[in-house]
């Protein structure tokens, strides 16, 4: 446990000073290690379900155990899959994740009233509730609406020997290690996870989707 | 001073427009819409990361997805270029204005009929999955070039897998730690 915690605090020592190449972890100044920062998006068909999507957004990256104990979801901050079926990269749809009082409310899929950096929150959509699932605990999910959702901490599903890449591009190597080292093994994120039927998004065919945070103001 | 008496009175009566419309409205909705604007936003990992110059990388957050071709494909060309001065093509035949011109509209392209993958060997951008070994594959299409042969101490960071194998279950993520 404390090596872990020593493990994290050198790896975010790294991550601070050289060019990143994280997925989205602290990936620009006005975010960084603040309750908005995503650090992985992730889009797949359910392993459980070959009709089902699931999206997954993680945010807060880089927590050690002891401080997932305290880490919690920032009810300012909504976080919000887009999703556009017509290919112009504008959202046609989305899916709002607001918390409250330790509880995720899903609304949506909808076409939300604005498109672009502003939303509303789309209190007349359908909704989905779970609590938020407490650290050390098993997972809950929240389901209605044939919609499945989850929030809480897990592992970071992401895995890259960021430390190496650091050293070849400060010019202090030329090549990864073999074998690499996993520097966000033994880290944590906020998860939130929502598997929906395809039906509701389109059915078939392609879709362009992102994820954003949006500050309450 | 009159100006923003006027002001005043015009804001007043947005308010009570407001209460009316609400007052008429269905009583499970909030009186009051709840807005929020963006900070982060993401489609493919490691995008802003990499690409993206130090003093832009808010911009590029706060850059709806339809926008962000125009604004950023040059310097996303200029960043490839510096990281490999070497680009002709990638595994994916493009050069580097066409590859950077992909990347610079950061969304995730995700197939609905199938398989969803960054890329599995056949299957090209139709998803990312969590066993999705993303990395390795930015590092192909950027130092690889058209054959992934080139760099060969560059295409892979040689970790190939999470640290915890993930559920086949809902929700799919492994525990914390």
């Amino acid at each position: 446990m404390k090596r872990k915690t020593i493990l994290t605090l050198s790896s975010l020592a790294i991550i601070a000073t050289v060019y990143l190449f994280a997925a989205d972890h602290i990936d620009a100044p006005g975010v960084a290690s603040t309750t908005s920062d995503i650090t992985d998006f992730y889009a797949f068909q359910s392993p459980e379900n070959n009709s089902n999507l699931v999206f997954v957004a993680n945010v807060q990256g880089l927590l050690s155990p002891s401080a997932t104990q305290s880490a919690a979801f920032d009810e300012n901050v909504m976080i919000e899959f887009n999703i556009d079926n017509s290919g112009d990269n504008r959202e046609d749809l989305v899916i709002q994740c607001y918390f409250l009082d330790d509880q995720l409310t899903v609304y949506g899929p909808v076409a939300p009233s604005f498109t672009g950096t502003t939303s509303t929150l789309e209190t007349g959509a359908s909704s989905t509730q779970v609590a938020v699932t407490p650290y050390g605990q098993q997972a809950i999910m929240g389901e209605s609406n044939g919609i499945k959702v989850f929030a809480g901490p897990r592992d970071d599903p992401f895995f890259m020997d960021i430390a190496q890449y650091s050293e070849i591009i400060a010019g202090n190597a030329t090549a990864f290690n073999n074998p690499g080292a996993d520097t966000f093994a033994g880290t944590n994120v906020m998860s939130i996870v929502v598997e929906l039927p395809k039906a509701l998004i389109g059915g078939s065919g392609t879709i362009n989707t992102w994820v954003t945070s949006n500050r309450k103001q | 001073m009159k100006k923003s008496y006027l002001n005043r009175i015009a804001l007043l009566a947005v308010c009570a427009l407001t209460l009316a419309i609400s007052a008429c409205g269905d009583d499970d909705s909030p009186e009051i819409p709840i807005t929020f604007l963006q900070e982060d936003q993401m489609g493919r990992p490691a995008i802003n990361t990499v690409f993206v110059t130090s003093a832009s990388k808010d911009a590029f957050n706060v850059t709806t997805p339809s926008q962000q071709g125009n604004a950023f494909q040059a310097a996303f060309q200029t960043q490839l270029l510096a990281l490999n001065a070497g680009y002709t093509t990638n595994l994916l035949g493009l050069d580097a204005a066409g590859f950077t011109g992909v990347l610079a509209t950061d969304v995730l392209t995700v197939s609905l009929d199938g398989t969803t993958t960054f890329f599995d060997g056949t299957n090209v951008l139709t998803g990312r999955a969590l066993a999705d070994d993303v990395i390795d594959v930015e590092l192909i299409l950027i130092f690889g070039g058209p054959d992934a042969t080139q760099n060969p101490g560059l295409t892979s960071d040689n970790v190939s897998a999470n640290d915890k194998a993930f559920l086949n279950v809902f929700p799919y993520l492994a525990t914390p730690f």
